[in-house]
């Protein structure tokens, strides 16, 4: 089966989240990646969105994060103080699963605005949302972006969510008790961080992307894994998976 | 003890101008049909106050209705900007609009503090975000400061309490004596009404007697001032067990409001030219029973 690179990103975020794994779900991309795991390999994975729904099994994509199926499917419904302060600060979730505008090679995070001054900047976002909290407290972080010479900085306009701040330490002295961005996830490539210096690296390709490709794509001097591996393209079962869920939603525009 | 009174004399008694004023719904249960009262009524020089701005803001926004926005998301929802509170932000039309940004754990965690009476509270949060930095670097009082745990000498972060003039929410019921009973995703709008000083309380459905629900938030009718029917009064947001969010609202919206001149059609034809919805004859109240 033919696929699109984001179809290729979104089957290699799912297949980063484990059965049986609890996941904070943040709205586009990580939603549809997040839900694709739970159709396919990881009937078990608890997720988790921030209207407070615990354990929600939308038979379709949601468009927002407080749809009515997350309520009407949900293990239990909680309220908003309730979902950050329970739930997320104590470290109770494994996995939180993110989007971005614009990611640095520390892995921190603009959802707030780009280019100019954050009184005039030259592209306003939406803002932090439940973000900051996500990337601080959750055992683990995964991004899912497309990736970009504009999107892929290095370094952030504004630091909405933290990744490792300006490199090895900056998590521990601020206090973030989650250990922070895991993968990078984009069209292109994965990225992890490296062991020592915390800088995000190219571990992993996929089929018919170059290294140099990758590095084209990306602001910073993108160092490359020694030996990347070649992720293996979707399975019919996950490109099939993934297209009933699209083909199931009201709309799906993205952003 | 909430009065049960017409949206527009609950909104003329309850919001002034100059209030600072928080309309709650985390996507569920936001209060349009109020807000589209407050628009009616051309309430000026406002506070809004509210974690994701939605499209109801936008709306108050666009309409000149606002001064102030306190806010933790701008989006809209699955679909992209919200083009009015953009151009008041970038181009102060039709009026300037300050904001104030937050987290969504901070916004929570703000009206817990104003609910309990207490000055701030206490939360793991914004530690190294621009959002730390940025607060109170306009000249306006911070909102977010480190605190040191007097027990184990942890610092942590103070958010100080919001305490609106006045909450606006929507509910799915009410009895005739005023109380408020929601269910489904709800929000923080508990935490809104017991911050604020007033409330206003729209309803699907007025009953005689509230059997108990799953989950359900039960506002008792003196911690409420005014209660008002207001069916389907959160579309295009939804009211679960009586509507569906109405998602192709939301996609639509996205043409409507970037271009000034189509809002105000907009306005015209769907919020200054009709009855609050309330005080138009009623459609038969009945609950969807799955």
């Amino acid at each position: 089966m033919t696929y699109s690179a984001d179809e290729m990103m979104t089957v290699s975020a799912a297949r980063a989240l484990r059965d049986g794994m609890t996941c904070f779900v943040g709205i586009g991309l990580p939603s549809s990646a997040a839900n694709l795991a739970r159709a396919t390999h990881a009937p078990s994975l608890v997720l988790i969105y921030e209207s407070g729904t615990i354990g929600a099994k939308p038979g379709q994509l949601p468009l927002s994060i407080g749809d009515g199926m997350l309520a009407e499917t949900a293990d239990a419904v909680v309220s908003v103080p309730e979902i950050f302060n329970y739930w997320l600060q104590p470290g109770r979730i494994d996995v939180g699963f993110l989007g971005a505008a614009q990611i640095d090679k520390f892995g921190n995070i603009n959802t707030t605005a780009i280019g100019g001054d954050y009184r005039h900047p030259k592209v306003r976002l939406p803002g932090a949302g439940g973000a900051p909290e996500i990337a601080a407290s959750c055992r683990e972080v995964i991004v899912v972006v497309r990736q970009s010479h504009r999107s892929f900085v290095e370094r952030v306009d504004f630091v909405t969510s933290v990744g490792y701040g300006s490199g090895p330490g900056d998590r521990e002295r601020l206090g973030l008790t989650g250990a922070g961005p895991k993968k990078i996830i984009t069209d292109l490539s994965v990225l992890e961080p490296d062991p020592e210096t915390l800088e995000f690296t190219l571990t992993g390709l996929y089929p018919g992307v170059s290294p140099s490709a990758a590095k084209e794509r990306t602001g910073w001097d993108l160092a490359i894994a020694a030996d990347p591996e070649i992720i293996a393209a979707p399975t019919p079962a996950e490109l099939t998976a993934l297209r009933a869920f699209h083909g199931t939603q009201a709309r799906s525009s993205h952003h | 003890m909430a009065e049960i009174v017409s949206l527009a004399e609950a909104v003329e008694r309850a919001v002034h101008d100059g209030d600072a004023v928080a309309m709650e719904g985390f996507t569920h249960l936001i209060p349009f049909a109020a807000g589209h009262e407050v628009i009616r009524q051309r309430r000026r020089d406002l506070t809004l106050i509210r974690m994701t701005p939605d499209l109801i803001y936008d709306q108050l926004i666009g309409a000149g209705c606002a001064r102030k926005l306190i806010f933790s998301w701008g989006g809209n929802p699955g679909v992209g900007s919200l083009h009015r509170l953009r151009d008041a932000v970038e181009h102060a039309w039709p009026v300037p609009l300050d904001i104030e940004e937050h987290s969504h754990a901070g916004m929570a965690n703000r009206y817990v503090a104003g609910a309990s009476g207490l000055p701030f509270a206490v939360l793991r949060g914004y530690n190294g975000t621009g959002l730390e930095t940025l607060n109170g670097s306009d000249g306006a009082a911070p909102t977010i400061k480190p605190i040191t745990c007097p027990f184990t000498g942890e610092t942590l972060t103070a958010v100080s309490a919001i305490r609106p003039d006045v909450a606006v929410i929507h509910a799915q019921r009410a009895d005739r004596t005023g109380n408020v009973q929601l269910w489904g995703i709800s929000g923080v709008q508990k935490e809104a009404v017991l911050a604020s000083q007033r409330s206003v309380v729209t309803v699907e459905e007025i009953v005689d007697d509230l059997d108990p629900r799953p989950g359900a938030v039960v506002l008792p009718s003196w911690t409420v001032s005014f209660v008002a029917q207001a069916p389907g009064g959160a579309h295009p947001s939804y009211a679960l067990g009586y509507s569906a969010r109405d998602n192709d609202y939301y996609v639509a919206w996205d043409a409507i409001a970037r271009e000034r001149a189509t809002f105000t059609r907009w306005l015209d034809q769907h919020v200054y030219s009709v009855l609050p919805r309330g005080d138009a004859p009623p459609r038969p109240p009945q609950e969807v029973r799955p």
